[in-house]
């Protein structure tokens, strides 16, 4: 694992990385057990919940609201915001949300940032602009700390380091912590981190964060996390500089009353996560006395434009989905080549690219229904899928490149063949003929030339029979039987 | 200055192009309207009795591995000494307000006039009063107000004694809400359990960054 960050415009096709990932049985191993248990813990506290779909329908509605209106929204909260202290930036995509964000920490006075766990930021990749400027970001979130001192990427939203088991991410923090004694126990790792960050809590002024959820109606900001690494940062630096999509909106503080028990339960098979934070602009006497918010939105927008994907924006990142899908369970994050993995993030990902990279993710998912299943506020996933594969046919096919692409004419020459019965039949005594070199004693072809091999690249092809259904009904019917 | 402008102009740009997206500019009359249409069909009232509430919220606090004691009044000040003692803490950080009756003899109770954190770091532990506790979810809720101070002073020390009167317990988190948001705009903290992760393994692991100890009086 290198240390270079998931990028959907240089990562290699889902089929290509899923392939090495499907290697790799350690990694197999983590998700599968991690998966495992996670699901287990939310399948059992979704199931004290009487109500459970109530609120669900209940959060697909607030959310469905919420971009309905939000240009409405958007304003409304950046009018408390600024009237309760806080300094209201917008930023059209992720290169202007870091430039925002580099200015921002260097006014500060800082050399360093503490971050919480944010997967906006590492939609940006922000780190690496940091860097370049000579900021040293510490990353506090105990699996965004395994990721960092790892040199590793994150492979789920809510758990980055999920893919790590305990002895990893023991001999990570042996080196980079230099702890030669250091034990297995998760507690023993957990420990350690907290003596590693507490001095850089106690001595960095300058916090970095993303957002659950932006409140219209107060200008206030809600953070929901585990460790208290959150707090830290939320409350000692001096100044606090926070980047949001402009999906994170909410209308009004009583929707937290839908999603505080929507997201928790889906996210971590917890009731309610140990520390939710909800505060407004600055408190003289309370947390940080500078607070910015940078509203990006980096192609949400023209998410927003497509009626069928707009659900899409609906996501509140409980990574419920990632848990539940057949195909994550098996590849893990990485080989989604974006900090979005699994189910959304095959749908989330190749629009925040504006369709042009990242096109092959709509097609890794078998279309069980798994993810939208189990989504708190019950997104189609598997339709936007369809309609997004969709997208990616038309626009490969549009124009000139249509004219002479190889799939498109090959669907047409089946459909003149499926026309016909004549045809139909002369090209299944040709398919047999044509086969027949590449069937192996096992009666499988596992090997297909050109184009075709898209196929048995990732699975084997039984033979043709050597009678068809039509040859057989006819023979039954001349014997009399 | 110049950022101010370029953001000035971003500001517009997204705006137009949410606009452009949904095909209209959205209003305060239809925002209220449409938010008024959602369905709310969950629980947003108490279904079970006051001591079955009481009973489930010693549970869910229990299962996240806070300590809680259920006291009377009179008795809050006595509970809270042996608590420290087994605690082995001998000098705490207390917001300001906090009520003195509960504060027992021989623990040194230092109050909280913008204690910097490095010196929150050297105490024993806080004791604070609490806004409300939620039963369902094993919530105490702690907000910027006298008897329960500043985000700082729950956060740094590693231990928390905190005392939840039965009044203030609701049942579900919609109850929840709807008495904090009269005080929506105060800093607001929900507290379930001692620090934790999940970031092994996905199994939950007691003490990070937060306090690594919380012990809970129920007083009433």
């Amino acid at each position: 694992m290198s240390g270079t960050a998931l990028d959907p415009k240089t990562a290699p096709t889902f089929p290509m990385a899923a392939k090495t990932a499907m290697g790799d049985t350690q990694l197999r191993k983590n998700v599968r057990h991690a998966t495992d248990v996670i699901q287990a813990k939310r399948a059992r506290v979704v199931g004290e919940m009487p109500d459970w779909q109530e609120l669900r329908e209940a959060g697909k509605q607030v959310r469905q609201h919420t971009m309905e209106n939000l240009d409405f929204y958007l304003e409304e909260f950046e009018a408390n915001c600024t009237r309760a202290g806080g300094v209201v930036h917008w930023a059209r995509d992720a290169e202007e949300a870091r430039r925002i964000i580099v200015e921002l920490v260097k006014a500060s006075g800082s050399e360093e940032v503490i971050k919480i766990k944010s997967m906006t930021t590492e939609e940006i990749q922000l780190n690496s602009a940091l860097e370049a400027a000579g900021i040293h970001p510490f990353e506090t979130d105990l699996a965004e700390l395994i990721i960092q001192l790892g040199q590793d990427r994150p492979s789920h939203i809510v758990v980055p380091a999920l893919h790590k088991n305990r002895h990893e991410i023991r001999a990570i923090f042996q080196r980079e912590m230099n702890l030669p004694e250091l034990g297995d126990q998760p507690h023993d790792l957990a420990d350690a981190a907290r003596m590693f960050l507490r001095e850089k809590f106690l001595r960095v002024k300058t916090g970095v964060s993303g957002a659950n959820f932006l409140i219209a109606e107060t200008g206030g900001v809600c953070i929901v996390e585990s460790e208290g690494n959150g707090r830290m940062c939320l409350t000692l630096p001096e100044t606090l500089i926070m980047v949001a999509g402009i999906d994170k909106v909410i209308p009004r503080y009583q929707d937290l009353e839908v999603l505080l028990q929507l997201l928790p339960r889906s996210a971590t098979g917890e009731r309610m996560n140990p520390y939710t934070s909800i505060w407004t602009g600055v408190d003289a006497a309370d947390g940080p006395r500078v607070f910015h918010v940078v509203l990006m939105d980096n192609a949400r927008t023209e998410i927003l434009a497509d009626e069928e994907a707009r659900q899409t924006l609906n996501c509140i990142r409980c990574a419920a989905c990632q848990n539940a899908c057949p195909v994550y369970r098996q590849t893990g994050g990485h080989a989604y080549g974006s900090v979005y993995a699994g189910p959304i993030g095959a749908i989330l990902t190749p629009q925040l690219q504006e369709m042009h990279y990242a096109q092959s993710l709509p097609y890794a998912s078998s279309l069980c229904g798994a993810c939208y299943e189990v989504c708190p506020v019950k997104i189609n996933i598997p339709e936007v899928l369809i309609h997004l594969r969709n997208k990616v046919v038309k626009q490969n096919t549009a124009g000139v490149a249509g004219f002479f692409d190889v799939e498109a004419g090959a669907m047409k020459a089946m459909a003149m063949i499926f026309r016909s019965e004549r045809r139909f039949r002369a090209a299944q005594r040709m398919g047999r003929v044509a086969e027949s070199p590449l069937v192996g004693k096992d009666g499988w072809i596992g090997w297909l030339p050109g184009l075709l091999g898209g196929w048995t690249q990732v699975r084997d092809l039984q033979e043709m029979p050597k009678e068809t259904f039509r040859d057989w009904w006819e023979r039954r019917g001349k014997n009399g039987n | 200055m110049a950022t101010e402008l370029v953001t000035d102009s971003a500001r517009a740009e997204v705006l137009r192009r949410i606009r452009a997206a949904k095909g209209g500019t959205a209003n305060a009359e239809a925002a209220r309207a449409g938010w008024g249409a959602v369905e709310r069909r969950y629980r947003r009232e108490s279904t079970r009795s006051r001591d079955v509430i009481l009973e489930l919220l010693v549970d869910r606090l229990q299962d996240y591995d806070a300590r809680v004691v259920r006291a009377l009044h009179i008795d809050v000040r006595a509970v809270a000494a042996r608590m420290l003692e087994e605690r082995k803490a001998k000098r705490m950080v207390v917001p300001r307000g906090l009520a003195s009756e509960w504060l027992p003899d021989g623990v040194e109770f230092v109050v909280d006039e913008e204690i910097p954190a490095a010196e929150l770091d050297r105490v024993d532990g806080v004791m604070t009063g609490a806004t409300l506790a939620i039963a369902e979810t094993g919530t105490v809720v702690l907000q910027n107000v006298a008897g329960q101070g500043r985000r700082a002073a729950t956060l740094v020390p590693d231990y928390h004694l905190c005392v939840v009167r039965v009044e203030d317990v609701v049942e579900t988190v919609p109850e929840a809400m709807g008495r904090l948001q009269a005080t929506a705009e105060l800093a607001t903290t929900f507290v379930s359990g001692p620090s934790a992760t999940a970031d092994i393994e996905m199994t939950r692991i007691k003490g990070v960054h937060g306090p690594r100890f919380l012990d809970i009086i129920l007083v009433g």
